[in-house]
């Protein structure tokens, strides 16, 4: 057995502790670092299920040069060569780096001065402009800096936490459950403002389904309101703020009816939520994607900071807006200048005394001047033929922008595109000329910073498989190869960790909110044992929890935090007759991003199997649509064929597509081909939240389920989507049409070779039922049932029988009844990933069994016992359990 | 033939009304019973039986040719079920003549009896198909335990055995004999065996198990003489082909035995005509089991002929509504190893829809036919799990449409959940 080695998690912005363990079976245990201040032990469903996401089937792992394997020489000189002849050519600006939050600082750090100071150009943008630009661009309007004022332990010490446009429950869980915790401790009030009635909602007090995009209306009304009711804090607002005056005017509009009106919430509502807030020393708006990804989302930021400003509720224990990130080291990325419009340690582009510290400092052969291309314009301009040469790292591009299609198109025009990445094949590296191996979690060396600013080491646990590579040596290596030697021999990423740690201090002096410098003399042994801190920590400071602005300290001209006037402008693409439905996208639980790691653990598969589109009652019976349906979910500029989910949650007008699906996994799901490419005017940032929509339901004639041993290939249907399950895969299917003979169909599919492997079948034509099982010895290798409904088939329970074996022949006939007999248990979907307990488990035990506390539930099945991230889902199954016994 | 036996002598009252019953085979046997549960004294009761033994299970023949079972284990109702009712049984007594108007019958022994009432279940006759040599020694019939006994003896010398016929009796006959080591062919007339019961693909999968038990089976084969000297030596097919045999077995089908009926004057076509109350041209007289016709048609198999002795032993006791209604019969092949069931109407046809099971490389078929969401028929081969439930749902004529997705699987699966998995999922998302 290895050593344990202490690591963070590589998933969402909370930053949690890890420690892994690899095991002497090949695999890695893994928990909840207990020492770790973000998460003190705990983990999520996606957390705890990393070890599940380790194995090296998919992985890259030599570099290839237009399909065929090639040299780490051949390949990097290739990039270096490219890239050089571009920059020749056509200028620093024909080039560009597209990058990650998912990247570590240091990688991040090494691209970023390879961009702007030695290439000369700001063309580095990444992924974290779609996660929370917005945020960034807010901060640095009313603070002088991208600063998030407060700390975790702030949502701890509040007397209200407002969650806006924060799926908390889901996508951060384990802050959602210290949040829960203290709630449960100290009876913390929790006002949830976003379109849907998300898990979040379940340990709300009040939850304010508001039109989508209205919530600038509804914070500058607050902001009047606090005026009105005598709240505001004359001497903070005297001492450390300007621009009140005006934002008032901007806000003046939103009287109460005014703002029910706009945000389609009633009067009293919003009135009982205004009361809360002026009333609540204590408070602390928690903000997230729901606020960033909007046309409007420096606007939202900063409406909501203009009340915590008004109320002087900022960097004081339990007050302050707190902006939770996405991804796991945006915040790294913010903090090195890995965004087009930033330059390095928290220093501006455009701001020619910070463009001289950086280039001093680096020695920059050629600092860039000018802003580059954020995300969406820099994909615009890659298919304009502006760019020559595009370098991806570690992100997804074809999936994750909006107008999605537009993006592959781009990357097919380009005419020299490299993709670095752990995995082989994505919906992006599929169009690139160099794919290069990089290193992945667990295998490479680094910082993140998570969303309280707190710096922790990603630690190496196993071995780089094959040639894969830590980014910061594939860029480093290119780089010495376009003739910047000196300044990218680096010997490790401690080294490189150290030179950005004192750049932040470089010329400082207080002057900038990033100063890390008192880990400016790092050695190898000090990074290997650097314990988590929050930043600031100037040189010769020890490490501190610290908290910005309780007495201003502000970052701008005049030291003062700036009021922005924030007036109300609707969404960018308003709802037509053609497009009536307001397509919003977002998280599940257990998945990430577009889910190379997540889909690989069957467990995390088993919460949600399928891309799904959420709508409201009312929407689904105008098309006739139910639930399992497959619809159609249409936008002038793409569409989707994903399974229906009619659920009260979702306002009318509205439907909810999960971001995460590619064509790695099902046939059309990648919904950001619908969401039209509108940003923010500041922040740039796309709005993916609030693109006109249609739905309509998918006319599918035949609908199929298939699991199989192996992954299955070159499958035949109108509709597919993939699910890794304990002992295969699991398929969902759909056609318009038959085919013209289901059995050869069958046979073709399910690979029925040789004397032994003839498939058991089962056909009732008049019931519309086509059902195959192949077996070799006695293990099922795969089934297939065809028909003409969705329903019948226990999914869980057929891919199941993969894993069974069949010795006795009737059993081989009883797969194809699709589901157990009486005497067998159906769980249902997984609910706890964690001890794989399912829905119908738990319904029993609430039930039958007499559970009727999330407490009963888990000492009961262990459900909701380890990492806690379905313990919303148990009390909505309890509370609706209660409502079906009172009607 | 052995002597009549008498076998018991109740006490006479001479106050209650003569039942006297001709046959004493599984449909008289059951309307006994039925009739001693309800009224054990309406009547005093009279059995001739032609064979010199008791009621026994004939479907169980087959077990004791194979040596599976013995004749004491197939049994129906031994000698103690007789005295235990008051029955007088004479044994291998065969009743001569019937005397409707003095009302009493006659055995070939010389013994009258005199009735009130009197249930004529005389069964039927092995259909002997006249070709040369038919008589000769060493060709049997399979209808009685006299028949299987003969067979028994024959096998014993290992020799060679054609069956003719290739329906269920034949080949029950064909794998006792070849199960008690001899050679054995069966010649059959049609292109598949048991068309009856069984479609073609069923039927070609029966033909497989057979011959690879070392049964040669020869379809769509005509037999056109039986020869041999002074006794059997073969079969000579249509073609001029000859099969060598020791043992000749005729297992084409039967016939109603309705000839003392016919001589007592009652109304015989195919069978002994009854009405839907079992009653014959004489309403004094009943008919029951494979002597009987009703509405046109004649039974073989037990079920049916169970539902004619519930009909008989309520008119018996008095008024009633039961009347005799054909339902959907069942086959079961009872040759160890080979799992076959067939029930009610599996033809094809408009309106008509099948459902199919099969897995091929375990010799798995199941074939259910559905008309009007009912079943109408089935044909099981290889499976025949959950026979009897499905013989319930053909003869209850249940709908079966909640249950039609898992139907072929089995009882145990129930009707469909409104709400399929995917919709349990959906519940949760966005919670």
């Amino acid at each position: 057995m290895g050593a344990a080695v202490r690591t963070t998690c590589p998933y969402c912005g909370v930053g949690c502790g890890v420690i892994a363990t690899p095991l002497p079976d090949g695999t890695t245990g893994i928990k909840g670092d207990a020492a770790h201040p973000a998460n003190k032990g705990r983990l999520c469903s996606k957390g705890s299920a990393l070890g599940e996401t380790l194995a090296l089937d998919d992985r890259l792992l030599h570099p290839m040069v237009m399909g065929e394997r090639a040299s780490w020489n051949g390949a990097l000189d290739l990039v270096a060569q490219r890239f050089s002849q571009a920059i020749a050519q056509y200028g620093p600006d024909a080039v560009a780096i597209y990058g990650s939050g998912q990247l570590l600082t240091e990688d991040y750090y090494v691209a970023n001065k390879l961009m702007k100071g030695f290439i000369g150009s700001a063309n580095m943008d990444t992924n974290s402009r779609l996660c929370m630009a917005s945020s960034v661009a807010g901060h640095k309007r009313a603070f002088g800096a991208d600063t998030v004022p407060g700390t975790y332990e702030d949502l701890e010490h509040a007397d209200l936490v407002v969650l806006v446009g924060s799926n908390l429950a889901w996508c951060h869980p384990v802050l959602f459950q210290r949040l829960e915790t203290a709630k449960a401790q100290r009876g913390t009030r929790v006002v949830v403002i976003d379109p849907r009635r998300t898990a979040t909602c379940e340990i709300a007090d009040q939850h304010l389904a508001l039109a989508p995009g209205s919530d600038v209306a509804l914070f500058n009304g607050l902001l009047v309101h606090l005026a009105q009711a005598g709240r505001l804090d004359r001497t903070y607002i005297e001492a450390h703020t300007e621009g009140l005056e005006a934002a008032f005017i901007a806000a003046d509009a939103a009287s109460l009816g005014e703002v029910a009106k706009v945000t389609g919430l009633d009067g009293a509502e919003v009135a009982a939520f205004y009361e809360r807030f002026a009333a609540t020393e204590r408070t602390v708006t928690v903000y997230s994607q729901g606020v960033n990804q909007s046309s409007a989302g420096t606007d939202k930021v900063n409406a909501i900071i203009n009340c915590h400003l008004a109320t002087g509720r900022i960097g004081k224990p339990g007050m302050g807006p707190f902006s939770v990130t996405g991804q796991p080291n945006a915040m790294g990325g913010r903090e090195v200048g890995g965004l087009a419009n930033m330059l390095a340690a928290h220093m501006d582009l455009t701001d020619p005394e910070h463009r001289r510290i950086v280039g001093s400092f680096w020695g920059a052969r050629r600092i860039a001047q000018s802003p580059g291309y954020k995300a969406t314009d820099l994909f615009r301009a890659v298919g304009e033929g502006r760019i020559k040469a595009l370098w991806i790292m570690a992100t997804n591009p074809a999936d994750s922008l909006p107008e999605a299609d537009s993006v592959v198109r781009a990357l097919k025009t380009c005419p020299f595109v490299v993709v670095s990445d752990a995995i082989a094949q994505t919906d992006t590296s599929v169009h690139a000329h160099v794919l290069l191996p990089a290193a992945a979690w667990g295998e490479k060396d680094g910082t993140v910073t998570n969303s309280e600013r707190r710096i922790s080491r990603q630690r190496a646990f196993l071995p780089a498989p094959g040639e894969a590579k830590p980014d910061w040596w594939i860029v480093s290596e290119v780089a010495k190869r376009m003739g910047f030697g000196a300044a990218f021999d680096y010997a490790g990423a401690g080294v490189i960790f150290a030179e950005h740690a004192r750049l932040s201090g470089h010329e400082n002096a207080g002057s900038r909110d990033f100063d890390i410098s008192a880990h400016g003399g790092i050695d190898q042994a000090g990074y290997d044992g650097l314990e988590p801190f929050q930043w600031p920590q100037r040189a010769g400071e020890a490490a501190h929890d610290t908290r910005f602005f309780a007495d201003g300290g502000y970052f701008t001209a005049t030291k003062r935090a700036q009021f922005v006037a924030t007036p109300y402008r609707p969404p960018a693409s308003a709802t037509s007759e053609a497009y009536p439905l307001v397509l919003n996208t977002g998280r599940i639980r257990d998945q990430w991003h577009t889910m190379t790691r997540t889909a690989k653990s069957a467990r995390l598969m088993s919460h949600i199997n399928e891309p799904f589109a959420e709508l409201s009652p009312l929407d689904a019976a105008a098309k006739g649509i139910k639930t399992g349906d497959l619809v159609e979910v249409s936008s002038p500029t793409g569409r989707v064929v994903v399974r229906a989910d009619v659920s009260e949650r979702q306002r009318r007008g509205s439907v909810f597509v999960p971001m995460h699906w590619t064509d790695q996994l099902a046939s059309g799901a990648r919904i950001n081909t619908a969401v039209e490419s509108v940003i923010d005017p500041v922040s740039g940032q796309p709005e993916l939240k609030h693109s006109p929509a249609t739905i309509d339901k998918f006319a599918a004639l035949w609908h199929g389920l298939l699991v199989t041993a192996d992954k299955p290939r070159g499958l035949a249907a109108d509709y597919w989507a993939l699910t890794p399950v304990k002992a295969g895969w699991r398929t969902e299917l759909a056609w318009r049409e038959a085919p013209e003979d289901w059995g050869t169909f069958a046979s073709s599919l399910l690979g029925a070779h040789g004397v032994g492997a003839q498939l058991v079948a089962y056909r009732d034509e008049g019931g519309c039922q086509h059902r195959f099982a192949a077996f070799e010895g006695e293990r099922l290798t795969g089934a297939l049932f065809i028909s003409s409904s969705f329903a019948g088939i226990v999914r869980g329970w057929a891919a199941d029988q993969l894993a069974a074996s069949f010795a006795n022949g009737s059993d081989r006939l009883r797969v194809l009844a699709g589901r157990p007999s009486a005497g067998g248990i159906d769980p249902g979907p997984t609910v706890c990933a964690c001890f794989d307990v399912g829905l119908n488990q738990i319904v029993a035990a609430i039930t039958t069994g007499g559970c009727l506390t999330v407490e009963a539930v888990g000492a009961a099945l262990k459900a909701g016992t380890n990492c806690g991230s379905c313990r919303s889902e148990v009390k909505r199954l309890i509370d609706q359990s209660a409502v079906a016994k009172a009607g | 033939m052995a002597s009549p036996q008498f076998l018991s002598s109740p006490a006479q009252t001479g106050s209650r009304p003569r039942l006297v019953v001709i046959g004493n085979g599984m449909a008289p046997g059951r309307a006994l019973e039925r009739l001693f549960e309800a009224a054990p004294d309406a009547y005093e009761v009279t059995i001739f039986n032609a064979e010199p033994r008791v009621n026994y299970d004939r479907i169980m023949l087959s077990p004791l040719l194979s040596g599976e079972k013995s004749f004491d284990e197939i049994v129906i109702h031994g000698d103690g079920w007789y005295v235990k009712h008051g029955v007088t049984l004479y044994k291998g007594a065969k009743i001569a003549a019937i005397d409707r108007a003095a009302r009493t019958v006659t055995s070939d022994g010389g013994i009258v009896a005199g009735y009130d009432k009197l249930i004529i279940a005389t069964g039927s006759v092995p259909i002997v198909i006249p070709v040369p040599g038919h008589d000769l020694p060493g060709v049997l019939t399979y209808r009685d335990l006299d028949d299987v006994q003969g067979m028994i003896l024959a096998a014993q010398s290992r020799g060679r055995a054609v069956v003719i016929g290739g329906g269920l009796l034949g080949l029950e006959a064909a794998a006792g004999l070849n199960s008690r080591g001899m050679d054995v062919s069966v010649v059959h007339l049609m292109p598949t065996l048991m068309e009856r019961q069984l479609d073609p693909a069923a039927g070609g999968l029966l033909k497989g198990a057979l011959e690879a038990r070392g049964i040669r089976v020869f379809t769509g084969a005509n037999t056109k003489a039986i020869v041999g000297e002074a006794r059997v030596s073969g079969v000579e097919l249509a073609g001029g082909r000859v099969l060598p045999a020791d043992l000749v077995v005729m297992a084409v089908g039967i016939r109603p035995n309705a000839a003392l009926a016919q001589a007592a004057g009652l109304t015989v076509q195919r069978g002994i005509v009854v009405d839907d109350s079992m009653r014959t041209s004489d309403p004094g007289i009943f008919a029951l089991g494979e002597c009987a016709e009703c509405a046109g048609q004649v039974y073989g198999l037990v079920a049916p002929l169970y539902e004619m002795a519930n009909v008989v032993a309520a008119h018996l006791i008095g008024p009633t509504p039961a009347r005799f209604q054909p339902s959907a019969v069942a086959t079961k092949l009872k040759v160890t190893g080979i799992n076959l069931f067939s029930a009610g109407d599996f033809s094809v046809g408009p309106g008509r829809q099948d459902a199919v099971l099969t897995d091929p490389a375990s010799g798995v078929y199941r074939r259910v036919v559905l008309e009007d969401n009912r079943v109408a028929g089935c044909v099981f081969y290889g499976d025949t799990a959950n026979s009897s439930w499905f013989f319930d749902l053909i003869r209850s004529r249940a709908d079966i449409s909640a249950i039609r997705e898992t139907l072929i699987f089995g009882p145990s699966y129930g009707a469909l959940d409104d709400a399929p998995a995917a919709v349990a999922a959906s519940a949760l998302r966005a919670a």
